[in-house]
């Protein structure tokens, strides 16, 4: 059972050291190429193996929990993973086309394969420290990318997303230190018995807390998410994929499964804090996207107003809202990731990224103006994408549980996102280009923008296909949201014995 | 024991706001320093202060002998401890670099990925 | 640095420190020691020879790029990770083959997935101090 488990994370880290012995040669960035693929089989294997037995877990080094360390997968991991790999492995081929050889040897491919492989640990681990490891990693590998081969800008930007981010591992930590005092655990599983019996429960809430603000950072929820739109506009698309798709959903991830499996004893607290969070995140993100007119920066702040549908689902803390959130997760990576690709494709046509100075894509390049389209309707909600089923679930959500005010703000963040949208469209697509010359294809090398497309393509294409055939995926996040908000059989396979 | 050592983590922590609550990134670093080292403090008490007794088992015997101090802890610590070290180092040479580059070290200057927008437009 | 007497110094702490590193790296598990304290007093043994005869020659001296060095390192750690699942056990789980006895008090010495494993720490460790350390020095 444990190769299923360990194969996932295992895979990027091996191609990271074998890329980082060829980063000087141009079999490297195959070599990555073939790594994703790998990466995908296993995490493909793992959720076949989940679907077949449900949740598994594994022990490391023989050490049983709650001891050791433990790598566990439930439906909500499995998913994760997948769309991991898959994310990855767009980028993969996207990266062939946009990054230059200067980056290739300072070793961009193997840090790109660490990131990998811990977004990938992080969702597949069982035990909090080693949740915070995963953190690490994932960080440290975000850092050197969002830096690499940089101008000013990428510095600056480098400056407050290293800051920020580090500040809110702080208190991940100290939290992690004060749970581990007052329960004498760190796995998970164990955890959920261990702070029900604590005698003072107003210092879980204290606790919960702490990990809500150091997990809030990550997935750059309302007050804490400035340092998001001051950092992504500026590395490379490639980058900036992956970043909007997966960075801030491992926070959202975290939050699922904390706010889930261990900190429920006062959900009449921490869960409202959460929707009022949530409600001021998708609200802040959306009128923060308004006001900018950089094709990039549109889409930072969209992550943010995003995210919050994502927490809201976790917060309203019922069956169908916590699936309404799971979809949501797997829906929005796919289409955020594909929108940071359409972006880079742009300015391959059009040579720039500032709405102003670009235009008259939809003339010269149809293609390109479709697969805009489809992400970002489906990111506004239109039906029949996935946008307007995640959405669709959320707001019935909040529907069932009589929180007018909650749907009202959801469909009012969704009708502004198409707000933002239509403006990129018209601004990007549909004028003419200012300086009065065609933006061609032919500016960037053939090999380039197929490189491009292909990726585009196959997320936009796995959008229309959740969009078309919701049914087993709607029937997936049921399961999953079912497993996350009763986690008997989560417990049960970790420590092996009835709790 | 523990009252003194939790007094330390507040006086870490104080500083370490302190610090970070200034323009200067250095001594932003600085104030980061200081809070990650009360995080480690933090973890290492919460495994309960024994004096006198070492994590380690006697040689040539199995078990630990008597009283034992709880090791987990110390193994966190040390994990932090160099995750620590791995992200600070990390962070001083950006800083560095980023000072070379851009010539500046106080954060409300650098506004190279967010120009001031032209209000003339 | 200009000091004659830490460049001449130099030459027999480096050797010293680096012997020293290996010590403890072999020692660990059992012992205090491991593969983390070693790589980093091997890295101060390069440190103290970058201090004495700059940068440009130490990274001579290590024939290696640091990176390469601590990306073989996670290669070898990873690969000791993977000796376990051949064996059938869980991954990670130390493999150990006694030489001449069947315990730690009877056998002379032990062949084991453990020493693999911190060898692995060691080199990722050296390799990682001293990039960052190098970087440093070649800036200043």
């Amino acid at each position: 059972m444990t190769w299923v488990l360990v194969m996932p994370i295992a895979v990027p880290f091996a191609t990271a050291v074998i890329v980082y012995l060829a980063r000087n040669y141009p079999a490297g960035r195959w070599i990555s190429l073939a790594g994703s693929v790998l990466t995908l089989v296993a995490s493909g294997v793992l959720m076949a193996a989940v679907l077949d037995q449900g949740v598994i877990a594994a022990q490391m080094s023989n050490w049983d929990a709650p001891f050791g360390i433990t790598l566990v997968s439930d439906y909500l991991s499995a998913v994760m993973v997948v769309i991991t790999a898959i994310t990855g492995l767009a980028t993969a081929i996207y990266a062939l086309g946009e990054i230059p050889e200067e980056t290739e040897s300072l070793g961009f491919y193997a840090l790109f394969q660490v990131l990998i492989a811990g977004v990938t640990g992080a969702f597949l681990t069982g035990d909090l420290f080693n949740l915070y490891v995963w953190f690490e990693v994932m960080l440290i590998a975000s850092f050197s990318l969002l830096v690499i081969g940089g101008g000013k800008d990428r510095l600056d930007a480098g400056i407050k997303y290293v800051a920020l981010n580090l500040v809110s591992t702080l208190i991940f930590l100290s939290g992690i230190g004060l749970l581990y005092g007052i329960t004498g655990t760190l796995n998970l599983a164990d955890l959920r018995g261990a702070v029900e019996t604590v005698e003072n429960q107003g210092l879980v809430t204290v606790i919960a807390m702490m990990f809500m603000v150091g997990f809030g950072v990550k997935a750059a929820v309302f007050p804490l998410f400035f340092w998001l739109p001051a950092s992504y506009h500026t590395p490379y698309f490639a980058i900036s994929a992956v970043f909007a798709g997966l960075l801030t959903k491992v926070g959202v991830y975290a939050l699922m499964r904390m706010f889930t499996l261990v900190f429920v004893g006062d959900v009449g607290f921490t869960h409202e804090i959460l929707i009022w969070v949530s409600a001021l995140t998708m609200f802040t993100g959306v009128i923060g996207a308004a006001a900018q007119t950089d094709f990039r920066k549109i889409l930072s702040f969209h992550i943010i107003s995003q995210i919050g549908y994502m927490t809201l689902g976790l917060a309203l803390f019922t069956p169908l809202a916590l699936m309404g959130g799971v979809f949501y997760l797997v829906h929005h990576i796919i289409v955020k990731a594909n929108l940071f690709f359409v972006a880079g494709l742009a300015k391959q046509y059009a040579g720039h990224t500032d709405l102003n100075r670009i235009g008259g894509l939809y003339k010269s390049s149809p293609l390109l103006a479709a697969l805009f389209i489809i992400p970002a309707f489906s990111l506004a909600g239109f039906p029949p994408l996935s946008g307007f089923w995640a959405k669709y679930l959320i707001v019935k959500a909040s529907l069932e549980i009589d929180a007018w005010f909650i749907a009202f703000v959801a469909l009012l963040v969704g009708l502004l996102t198409i707000f933002s949208m239509t403006k990129i469209w018209g601004m990007a697509f549909w004028k003419p280009h200012p300086d009065g010359i065609d933006p061609t294809p032919d500016h960037a090398p053939a090999y380039v923008t197929r490189a491009m497309l292909v990726p585009i393509s196959g997320l936009a294409a796995m959008t229309i296909i959740i969009g078309f055939f919701p049914e087993p995926f709607v029937q997936f996040a049921e399961t999953a949201a079912m497993q996350l908000l009763d986690p008997v059989d989560y417990v049960t396979t970790v420590l092996g014995v009835q709790p | 024991m523990e009252a003194l050592t939790a007094i330390v983590i507040g006086v870490l922590t104080a500083g370490a706001v302190y610090l970070m609550l200034a323009r200067n990134f250095m001594r932003f670093l600085f104030g980061l320093i200081l809070l990650s080292n009360a995080a480690n403090l933090t973890i290492f008490a919460s495994g309960r202060m024994t004096k006198g007794a070492p994590a380690l088992v006697p040689y040539g015997e199995e078990t630990p002998v008597g009283v034992v101090g709880n090791a987990l802890p110390q193994a966190l610590v040390l994990t932090a401890i160099v995750i620590g070290f791995g992200l600070l180092a990390f962070t001083l040479a950006l800083a560095f670099e980023a000072y070379r580059r851009m010539d500046r070290i106080d954060t409300d200057e650098m506004r190279f990925a967010e120009p001031k927008e032209d209000t003339n437009k | 640095m200009n000091s004659i007497i830490f460049t001449a110094a130099a030459r027999i702490l480096v050797a010293l420190l680096f012997v020293f590193s290996l010590f403890m790296l072999l020692r660990g598990h059992h012992l205090p020691g491991g593969g983390f304290i070693g790589g980093l007093i091997g890295a101060v043994s390069f440190i103290v020879y970058s201090l004495a005869r700059g940068p440009a020659e130490a990274r001579q001296a290590l024939r290696m790029s640091p990176e390469a060095i601590a990306a073989i390192g996670l290669g070898i750690a990873l690969l000791s990770g993977m000796v376990s699942f051949f064996m059938g056990d869980p991954l990670f789980t130390g493999q150990w083959y006694w030489v001449g006895g069947d315990s730690y008090e009877t056998a002379a010495f032990s062949i084991n997935s453990v020493l693999i494993f911190d060898v692995g720490v060691y080199l990722v460790v050296l390799g990682g101090i001293l990039s960052l350390t190098y970087a440093f020095e070649e800036e200043t």
